[in-house]
């Protein structure tokens, strides 16, 4: 199939960017969308011009490192799936298709498609640890964790960390990613004994940098792994507790 | 010691400085809240918890426009008269506006900071049509909706409760349902009351149901219930408003 392509061009950080056109011709149904990017970059060379610059890693959906935003969606039109999952049989022949890199003041783009995603670490990072008790490895099973926990910890464990949450997002805002973080270790009985600090410490360093939920459920459209905007109420729900069981640890009491 | 848990500091790996300033000092408990976006999340959900329970408890009181003016007249004056004698005359009333008056200035306030948050967040805008696939009609007019309501709000009361002479030059001091016919009688009012209630029913459609998100009242076995009360409540209470200029332009009341 044949398909025009809009794509941002930006030369570093700091300088203006623009959409230029380019033509991806002969590009077949089984390929990737980063596979026919590969080509275009291929052709680009070849004609000795700049390649796209784009993000990706493992290419099979789980490392979290690509993601651009097709004809206005994060990850692009199909639900589920990362861009590089995202295959050409979902496009027709002589579609146009615009790729943008995500958007937001966190994000900072380095150059063409490329953002620098260190905010999200930054919010992993205020998490802190969990203890663990070390030496030899414990038998499998020995604390009980009933089903329903397991199942809805580890959909929250499910995160990239692609930031698609963000950049779909009309407000700029972290919850589903930090909701998905914070829930993954808080539901478990194994992260209980910091989970108060972690809430905190998490959700105020996600504020420095990303902005507030309005609840529009952009995100969990967007979110490769179908993370469910449920999270983003429990982290509500933990925070405003949090604030208050943290003055208790410290022997405040209530009120 | 005011500070409970504050973020370890930031690592050299974060190449991205910090967007928004966190506050330097912290409040002390509860109003320590206000100084979080998802506190002032909590602030405008309770808020507007309060305010969804006015405009219900407003909209059933105005029924009683279709009993008739006596039933209409007394149910005004026994609203002045509530909890008498165990209060004076208006006391009672009179706490119930300031705790309104309180919950619109919060809400409002928060609002318009968690805005200016938000825009701080996107400075550069997408230079692609975006495809919005969930946020709706209702969720991104908030800030439209919640503008005219508030304009509405202070026209309405302009309008029937200090009388102002250029909205209701017939305005006479406990006539109340005299002053309602009149005034929704003059087509332009009548439509300015629909308009506004539309906008209402709007601003409720979203509000009602991200109300129970932001609280974080959220259970897989009711969610689905969330949305129909969040519906519900949006047609009953703007159904409930618009219906009554309607009633009055007809000639159904009056």
């Amino acid at each position: 199939m044949n398909l025009t392509l809009k794509v941002w061009r930006q030369d570093g950080p700091h300088t203006g960017g623009r959409f230029e056109t380019y033509q991806a011709a002969d590009i077949k149904d089984e390929m990737s969308f980063l596979e026919m990017l590969d080509i275009v970059n291929e052709r680009l060379i070849e004609d000795g011009r700049e390649p796209i610059a784009f993000d990706s890693d493992c290419r099979e959906g789980i490392c979290g490192t690509c993601g651009l935003m097709v004809n206005g969606q994060a990850h692009g039109p199909q639900k589920g799936t990362a861009t590089c999952q995202l295959h050409m049989r979902t496009f027709r022949d002589g579609d146009e298709i615009t790729i943008e890199p995500w958007r937001a003041a966190a994000f900072p783009i380095m150059k063409d498609l490329i953002v620098d995603r260190s905010p999200l670490d930054a919010i992993v990072e205020a998490g802190g640890y969990i203890n663990a008790n070390t030496g030899a490895a414990p038998d499998a099973n020995l604390i009980p964790i009933p089903k329903p926990v397991a199942d809805s910890s580890m959909d929250a464990a499910a995160c990239i960390g692609c930031g698609a949450c963000v950049a779909a997002c009309p407000n700029s805002a972290g919850q589903l990613f930090t909701s998905a973080k914070l829930n993954h270790l808080n539901l478990l009985p194994q992260g209980q004994a910091e989970r108060w600090k972690r809430t905190e410490a998490m959700v105020e360093r996600m504020e420095q940098f990303f902005g507030s939920c309005t609840n529009h459920g952009e995100c969990q459209e967007a979110c490769p792994k179908e993370i469910s905007i449920d999270f983003i109420a429990y982290m509500n729900r933990d925070y405003i507790k949090a604030k208050i069981k943290n003055r208790k640890l410290q022997g405040q009491g209530f009120p | 010691m005011t500070a409970t848990q504050e973020a370890p500091p930031l690592t050299p790996d974060i190449t991205v400085a910090p967007v928004m300033k966190r506050p330097s000092k912290r409040l002390p408990f509860p109003l320590v809240y206000w100084q979080t976006a998802v506190g002032k999340k909590w602030i405008m959900a309770l808020t507007g918890a309060a305010l969804m329970g006015f405009v219900f408890f407003h909209a059933i009181g105005n029924l009683k426009m279709y009993m008739g003016e006596e039933d209409f007249n007394h149910y005004a004056e026994f609203l002045r008269d509530l909890l008498y004698p165990i209060l004076p005359h208006t006391v009672a009333l009179w706490l119930l506006r300031i705790g309104l008056i309180v919950a619109f200035g919060l809400h409002i306030a928060a609002a318009a900071s968690l805005t200016r948050m938000n825009q701080k967040a996107r400075p550069v805008r997408y230079q692609s049509r975006r495809d919005y696939l969930a946020a709706n009609y209702a969720s991104r007019t908030m800030r439209v909706s919640g503008i005219i309501v508030g304009l509405f709000l202070l026209f309405h009361l302009a309008d029937l409760t200090w009388g102002v002479g250029f909205i209701n030059s017939e305005f006479e001091r406990g006539e109340a349902f005299a002053n309602v016919t009149y005034s929704l009688d003059r087509i332009g009012v009548a439509a300015i009351y629909i308009v506004a209630n539309i906008a209402l029913g709007i601003h409720l459609f979203h509000g009602a149901w991200s109300m129970f998100q932001s609280l974080g009242v959220n259970n897989p076995r009711y969610n689905g219930a969330r949305r129909a009360f969040a519906a519900g409540f949006a047609v009953l209470v703007a159904g409930m408003n618009i219906s009554f200029p309607i009633a009055v332009l007809t000639g159904v009341v009056g």
